[in-house]
């Protein structure tokens, strides 16, 4: 027997939610947006981990997108925020199919290790790019979306409101994908490699396209992000940004794919609230949530809900 | 003045530092298969407790020249309180898990600790020059360099020798290369694992702290030293080779006179050229320049 599938349905009401509540809380909407782009690149890293991979370097395609569309807006004067997206999204793509010939073949900490190693290279090559801002970055020319310059109390919601549809579309992708035969693969490599290689699957390549969906995802994180703050800067592809999409991809667990973006506001929202109330301590309560995490709950927040659905069962 | 001659003395004493700040990152990879990020922070609390002691011992008049005393006194104190508290406390609980967990639960003891570091010391920086200056400086080659620095190569040279005496030479090492090569059978002949698993990270959390007390005086100790750090030791212990000590050497004289040779030369490729080399090393050959042949994975 098949049960029907609800998570279409879910992401559908959430995306509504999100858009019906945020003009209620205009002051909100800011974090909103970073939270949905950080959730897009979390959502990547969802992907790798299902698969048992961990990048310790997904702050480079992070970072790739936010310069790509900033750099397009300052060489190229191209600002439409759909097609600034499209951009990012076609250069982390393009950058992570060629790094993913590499990358394809390592497991474990070396993985962690070489993705950590190419998200450096990029960062030693920005902070000392003069024509970028070295360590400054720089600001972004205004976004134009369909014409209008995304400005004000109005611009914000509709940055907002992109960044919900993109998630929204990411998700439902993501969620079909796991769906395919090319996407069951990930649990069953997690698992054993050889077993898959003995069914005629390959693994080399099956783990290439899931770099490479995880690096367009973090190129359009990075883009939106970009846009929503107006300024990058060569620290998008430090490893403590790595360290961050980590953080919230453990927090989140892999059990859905609305998991990331549940963890990301959730990180957005205790961080507004540590900068504000304890800004020395902050670091230490997040260190703390992940050990809690690894230790009570392997699975990430989402399976709180799982557990307490099967509870009532 | 031929400039490749400061090259290469620059290049050496920045790799000194370099080896002592990741030998013992791969000493704790060696033995416990685990890729430690919170030795970062180790090195930070190295720094601060350093800087507070030396500090206190020049201000209160007492023999300038003890102050060496007192830096490796409070690395040898980091190491004893934080390393049991982290491998007993924590990380003991742990093994058995997958490699990547356990990077990930050192991540934590790393944010934790930047934290501790914070509430303990503020984030004011405190400034030690004293111990640098103290020993003069001598001109070489048109050049004036602090004797300070030179120490740091010869101690360094102490340390990398003293290590591989302990472990080629000794009874503990003898058997701790028996716990390195399988686990299991050591245990069950005898050894106390546990044991080993406990002093090979104090060590380890020692040679961290080691490594920021020995800075402190050369830089001013401020929030967030332990950042860099991780990653720069992170480069070092790839290249040559995760859990050799000689690869540890061999890392640290190539990103030294790597570093050294770009800040002269071309400096735009400064940070660039480091994790280039990790980078190139981890697809030519992920097991390092220095590791021995390994049983494949798949």
């Amino acid at each position: 027997m098949i049960a029907r599938d609800r998570t279409p349905l879910l992401l559908l009401i959430l995306l509504v939610a999100l858009l019906a509540v945020a003009p209620l809380f205009p002051n909100w909407q800011f974090i909103g947006t970073l939270a949905l782009a950080k959730g897009l690149t979390v959502l990547g890293l969802l992907l790798l981990l299902r698969t048992g991979l961990v990048s310790f370097g997904q702050g480079l395609y992070f970072c790739l997108g936010g310069y790509a569309a900033g750099s397009l807006g300052l060489y190229a004067g191209v600002t439409d925020a759909l097609v600034l997206m499209l951009v990012g999204a076609a250069v982390a793509g393009v950058i992570a199919a060629l790094l993913g010939f590499l990358l394809a073949g390592y497991r474990g900490i070396f993985f962690a290790m070489l993705s950590l190693a190419l998200s450096m290279i990029l960062f030693g090559l920005l902070v000392k790019s003069r024509a970028l801002g070295s360590t400054d970055g720089f600001n972004l020319a205004p976004a134009t979306l369909f014409g209008h310059v995304i400005a004000g109390a109005q611009g914000r919601y509709a940055l907002y409101a992109l960044a919900a549809a993109v998630a929204f579309l990411a998700a439902l992708g993501m969620h079909r994908y796991f769906a395919t035969p090319l996407g069951r693969l990930s649990a069953a490599i997690r698992d054993n490699e050889i077993r898959v290689e003995y069914l005629g699957a390959s693994v080399r390549h099956a783990v290439h396209v899931k770099y490479v969906i995880a690096g367009v995802l973090a190129g359009v994180g990075g883009v939106l992000t970009a846009l929503t703050v107006g300024h990058i800067d060569p620290e998008m592809a430090y490893w403590t940004t790595s360290g961050e999409f980590v953080f919230i991809t453990i927090l989140s667990g892999t059990a859905s794919v609305a998991a990331p973006f549940l963890g990301s506001f959730i990180f957005e929202l205790i961080r507004t609230f540590a900068y504000e109330y304890s800004p020395n301590t902050w670091q230490m309560t997040l260190g703390t949530v992940m050990l809690l995490i690894i230790v009570f709950l392997p699975s990430g927040l989402w399976s709180l809900f799982r557990r307490t659905r099967s509870a009532q069962r | 003045m031929s400039e490749w001659l400061a090259v290469i003395i620059d290049g050496v004493i920045y790799s000194s530092w370099l080896f002592i700040i990741a030998v013992g990152l791969t000493l704790i990879y060696g033995v416990m298969k685990i890729l430690n990020m919170a030795h970062g922070s180790l090195y930070a609390l190295g720094a601060y407790t350093a800087a507070s002691l030396a500090g206190y011992w020049l201000a209160h008049g007492y023999a300038p020249l003890a102050s060496y005393g007192v830096l490796v006194l409070a690395a040898v104190i980091v190491g004893v309180v934080a390393g049991p508290l982290i491998e007993r406390g924590l990380l003991r609980f742990m093994y058995g898990r997958d490699e990547i967990i356990l990077l990930l639960v050192t991540y934590a003891v790393f944010l934790i600790l930047e934290d501790v570091v914070k509430l303990a010391w503020g984030v004011d920086p405190y400034i030690v020059s004293e111990p640098y200056g103290l020993l003069g400086s001598v001109e070489f080659a048109d050049l004036s360099y602090p004797v300070y620095s030179f120490a740091l190569i010869v101690f360094c040279v102490a340390i990398g020798g003293a290590l591989t005496w302990a472990l080629r030479r000794t009874r503990h090492g003898k058997l701790l290369t028996a716990v390195i090569h399988d686990r299991e059978v050591s245990q069950a002949m005898g050894i106390d694992v546990r044991r080993f698993y406990l002093v090979t990270f104090t060590i380890g959390a020692m040679l961290a702290a080691l490594g920021g007390a020995l800075t402190a005086p050369t830089i001013s100790v401020v929030p967030g030293i332990g950042v860099e750090v991780i990653v720069l030791a992170f480069a070092v212990v790839v290249i040559g080779g995760l859990g050799s000590l000689p690869g540890a050497a061999l890392g640290a004289l190539i990103v030294g006179l790597l570093r050294s040779a770009a800040v002269h030369y071309v400096p735009a490729l400064e940070l660039f050229s480091v994790y280039f080399v990790m980078a190139l090393v981890l697809i030519l050959r992920p097991e390092g320049l220095f590791a021995g042949a390994q049983v494949r994975r798949i």
